[in-house]
């Protein structure tokens, strides 16, 4: 198992980082987050097709580039960092390892190569994302017809195909549609963090398409990758609210000194660094386990936790420490303290995550 | 470079033909530091094989797998021996580091006084120059396993009209003379393992001055910068395996119970996290969902803390330059999981906690956690301090105001 990170992988989080930089400034974040659909298609393109990273972690004979979570991880990351704004997330990861990890060889034959393409826009359907134990139980398929709703799906307007994880008789299954079928309805949700385009989605007798089976071992799988790809984005984006913090505590003067010479700042920013130092190695470690199949089984759920608490944790610091214009629309930190909150509650709680980790480990009873 | 199964191969043999347990403590540890397998990570010039830390690793496994009894390494005498190594001349490192590793002269740090703590460079024993010696005079406190010590390292100072870090020597003092007095001080945890040292009059022999006068400040960050590393002095005990028979393992036995005597309660201050899960299973708290959460954030820190400095170490070696600061953030790493540690053992114990000794919870190991954990956020170098560097050198802030320049004499303190 890798305990660092390579120098092609280095190189690469290099290039993504890049790519970023130039097209996910903060006054892009701000335009895009304004409008309905919440992304750039000709950057998506792009993303796509000049830095290939929809198809990062999708297997080569699936048109993916072959790599593992380990890249992902990486371009997660500084996705995080610079808050870019497109259905990557939706897309590439969820629904590209729903359909990696549960579908059917035809169905990833099928459409895996236009998720890696980017020329397909999907999204996975949970009908809960708190906990794994409640999925399935507001989506029902009966007969190849799906009933139901899932309140909160990301990117869901912006998607031609969902996958959707339903129950059918005692168990789960992945099922696939296009948005576009008869009895859809697809009602964008106002979202706390603007910058994640949500929507409310319900299913009206809809005709679906099986496309594999969801065992719970399936399910806590899915449930794995989409975390540790999450807990990347939440690392890169404490970084990012550190470092733009450390420098406005540099510049800012009260009392004639710069307020980074208080203690009562400069002894929370070290302990902010320490708790980012362990989050981020925990999560690095989650993407190392995950790649080599290798590692204790709860290495997921505790990256995304500890993830889930630095970030947020950042975020407060972050306003705080900036004062009164830290509290302002105009100032730009809001935007990560809102992905922050939103991303704490996605896909399991801090306290969700701890409890599967002690009954991963045999506590529960 | 030598692989790892050379060195296995070479180690294992070095013992097949010179282990021998029935000869005397002293003899065996003789043997072994002129094999330079004792401390292989130091330079070929003083008993080493200039090793790395993972080639040296594979020696102190096949040494513990095979139950050998190792050179001496309780206390503070690995600061000395180390800070001797890296600071000290030829004839000190030759009279000194033998001795150590034999375990037959014991060592003590003397560096805080009642008026420098945290401010180690605001210190005012005083070392003045006469007919050839070092007159010290003043008193130090806190010091571990003084009551058991023959040398101390010192740091005094010697010039009181600069500012307060140049002025300051580095000493390598006798402990066992009339001008040097230790008295045990009682800890809140019953224990006593440190001490008031007074100086009076003491002298130390011109060439018991560890580099030039007015270099202690660099040579005390050295001892320091170790201390941090290896994580509070006590941290390697010793340990006998009770089947072993033989003369040296007798001697070792013996030499352990009054070297690892100050240091019986170390592992409780660290928060005893091995009987976490033990304790909550006996007590069925791991049924308590409230419980179970702090527990698994006991578990994410611990393992976040070990996984970062792992990473840090990958970078260094990696010959990266960024800034890893693994010792501050590791010291401050173990208060914050020793704190939740207790936090921990008091939700499992509930009222039980209210207990204390022999008869209490794991045989009073529990109550000893309790009032012990305080002492790690404070030993080698306060959590404040560590965030005050971590914030500096690290996160590159600000500075603090500075009420302590020019000449010491003028500076304002407690005397
Ligand atoms: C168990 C134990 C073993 C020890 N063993 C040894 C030993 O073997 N040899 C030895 O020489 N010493 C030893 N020490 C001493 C130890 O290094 C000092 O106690 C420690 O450095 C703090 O100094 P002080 O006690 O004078 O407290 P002070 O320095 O007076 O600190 C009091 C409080 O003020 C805070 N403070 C001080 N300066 C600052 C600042 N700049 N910014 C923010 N806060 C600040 C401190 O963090 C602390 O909370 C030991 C201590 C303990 C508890």
């Amino acid at each position: 198992m890798q305990t660092g990170f390579t120098e092609d992988q280095e190189a690469f989080r290099e290039v993504v980082a890049r790519f970023l930089q130039d097209k996910s400034q903060p006054t892009t974040v701000r335009k895009l987050m304004e409008t309905d659909q919440g992304y750039d298609p000709d950057v998506w393109q792009q993303l796509c097709n000049e830095v290939g990273l929809a198809g990062t972690h999708l297997p080569e004979e699936y048109g993916g580039f072959g790599f593992g979570p380990v890249e992902l991880g990486i371009a997660a990351e500084e996705m995080g960092r610079y808050l870019y704004c497109g259905p990557f997330f939706a897309s590439s990861v969820m629904a590209g390892y729903a359909l990696l990890l549960a579908g059917s060889e035809e169905a990833k034959t099928r459409m895996l190569p236009e998720i890696a393409a980017g020329s397909l826009i999907a999204t996975l359907v949970l009908d809960n994302l708190n906990s794994l134990d409640l999925v399935g139980q507001k989506v029902l398929v009966n007969n190849g017809r799906l009933n139901g709703a899932a309140d909160l799906v990301v990117d869901a307007q912006n998607a031609s195909q969902l996958l959707v994880i339903a129950s059918s008789g005692d168990e789960l299954g992945l099922f696939s549609v296009a948005t576009d079928s008869a009895g859809i309805g697809i009602l964008p949700v106002e979202a706390l963090d603007p910058t994640r385009k949500l929507a409310r989605v319900t299913f009206d007798d809809v005709e679906v398409e099986r496309v594999g089976d969801v065992s719970s071992e399936i399910l806590d799988q899915i449930w794995d990758y989409l975390n540790v790809a999450l807990a990347h984005e939440m690392v890169g984006g404490a970084q990012r609210l550190l470092d733009t913090t450390i420098e406005y505590t540099k510049i800012r003067y009260q009392f004639g000194r710069p307020i980074g010479s208080f203690q009562g700042l400069k002894h929370r920013c070290a302990d902010l660094l320490m708790e980012l130092e362990f989050a981020r190695a925990a999560t690095h470690y989650a993407a190392f386990c995950l790649a080599a199949g290798d590692g204790e089984p709860y290495v997921s759920s505790m990256a995304k936790a500890m993830a889930s608490e630095t970030y947020m944790n950042a975020a407060k610091e972050a306003v705080q420490m900036r004062g009164g214009i830290g509290f302002t629309w105009e100032e730009d930190t809001h935007l990560w303290y809102k992905r922050a909150k939103s991303s704490e509650v996605f896909l399991g709680t801090p306290a969700v995550h701890r409890e599967r980790m002690m009954t991963m480990m045999g506590e529960v009873a | 470079m030598t692989s790892p199964e050379e060195i296995s191969k070479a180690v294992s043999q070095w013992l097949d033909d010179n282990w021998d347990q029935d000869l005397s403590l002293t003899e065996w540890r003789n043997i072994l530091v002129d094999s330079s397998w004792a401390t292989p990570h130091w330079p070929e010039a003083y008993f080493g094989r200039g090793f790395t830390t993972e080639q040296s690793a594979i020696v102190g496994r096949i040494f513990s797998e095979r139950g050998i009894v190792p050179v001496a390494q309780t206390g503070p005498r690995r600061l000395a021996a180390e800070t001797i190594l890296a600071e000290g001349n030829d004839q000190q490192k030759r009279r000194y580091l033998r001795p150590i590793l034999t375990g037959e002269e014991s060592w003590c740090q003397l560096f805080s006084e009642p008026g420098s703590g945290s401010d180690l460079a605001g210190l005012s024993t005083k070392a003045e120059f006469i007919d050839g010696k070092w007159i010290i005079n003043g008193q130090k406190v806190w010091n571990t396993s003084a009551h058991h010590a023959d040398f101390g390292i010192l740091v005094a100072r010697t010039d009181w009209d600069v500012p307060k870090h140049q002025g300051i020597s580095f000493f390598l003092i006798d402990m066992r003379q009339k001008g040097v007095e230790v008295r045990q001080l009682k800890q809140m945890n019953g224990h006593a393992s440190f001490n008031e040292v007074f100086m009076t009059d003491a002298v130390v022999a011109a060439e018991d001055l560890v580099g030039k006068e007015g270099d202690g400040w660099a040579i005390a960050k050295t001892t320091l910068s170790y201390e941090r590393r290896l994580g509070g002095v006590g941290r390697s005990f010793g340990s006998v395996q009770a089947e072993k028979l033989g003369r040296v393992h007798d001697e070792y036995a013996k030499e352990l119970e009054v070297a690892n005597e100050p240091y019986t309660w170390y592992p409780q201050r660290q928060g005893r996290l091995d009987l976490v899960l033990p304790r909550a299973r006996e007590t069925g708290a791991i049924n308590d969902p409230s419980v179970r959460q702090e527990i698994a954030r006991l578990f994410c820190m611990q393992k976040g803390a070990g996984l970062a400095s792992a990473a840090a170490e990958a970078k260094r070696k990696s010959g990266s330059n960024e800034l890893v600061p693994a010792g501050s953030i590791g010291k401050l790493a173990a208060s914050v999981i020793a704190r939740q540690a207790a936090k921990v053992h008091t939700m499992i114990s509930g009222s039980d906690a209210m207990r204390s000794g022999p008869d209490s919870a794991e045989e009073g190991m529990i109550a000893e956690v309790l009032v012990s954990v305080p002492a790690i956020s404070i030993a080698g170098g306060t959590d404040e301090i560590q965030r005050n560097i971590i914030s500096e050198r690290v996160l590159g802030m600000p500075k603090e105001m500075r009420a302590d320049t020019g000449p010491f004499r003028d500076i304002k303190r407690n005397d």
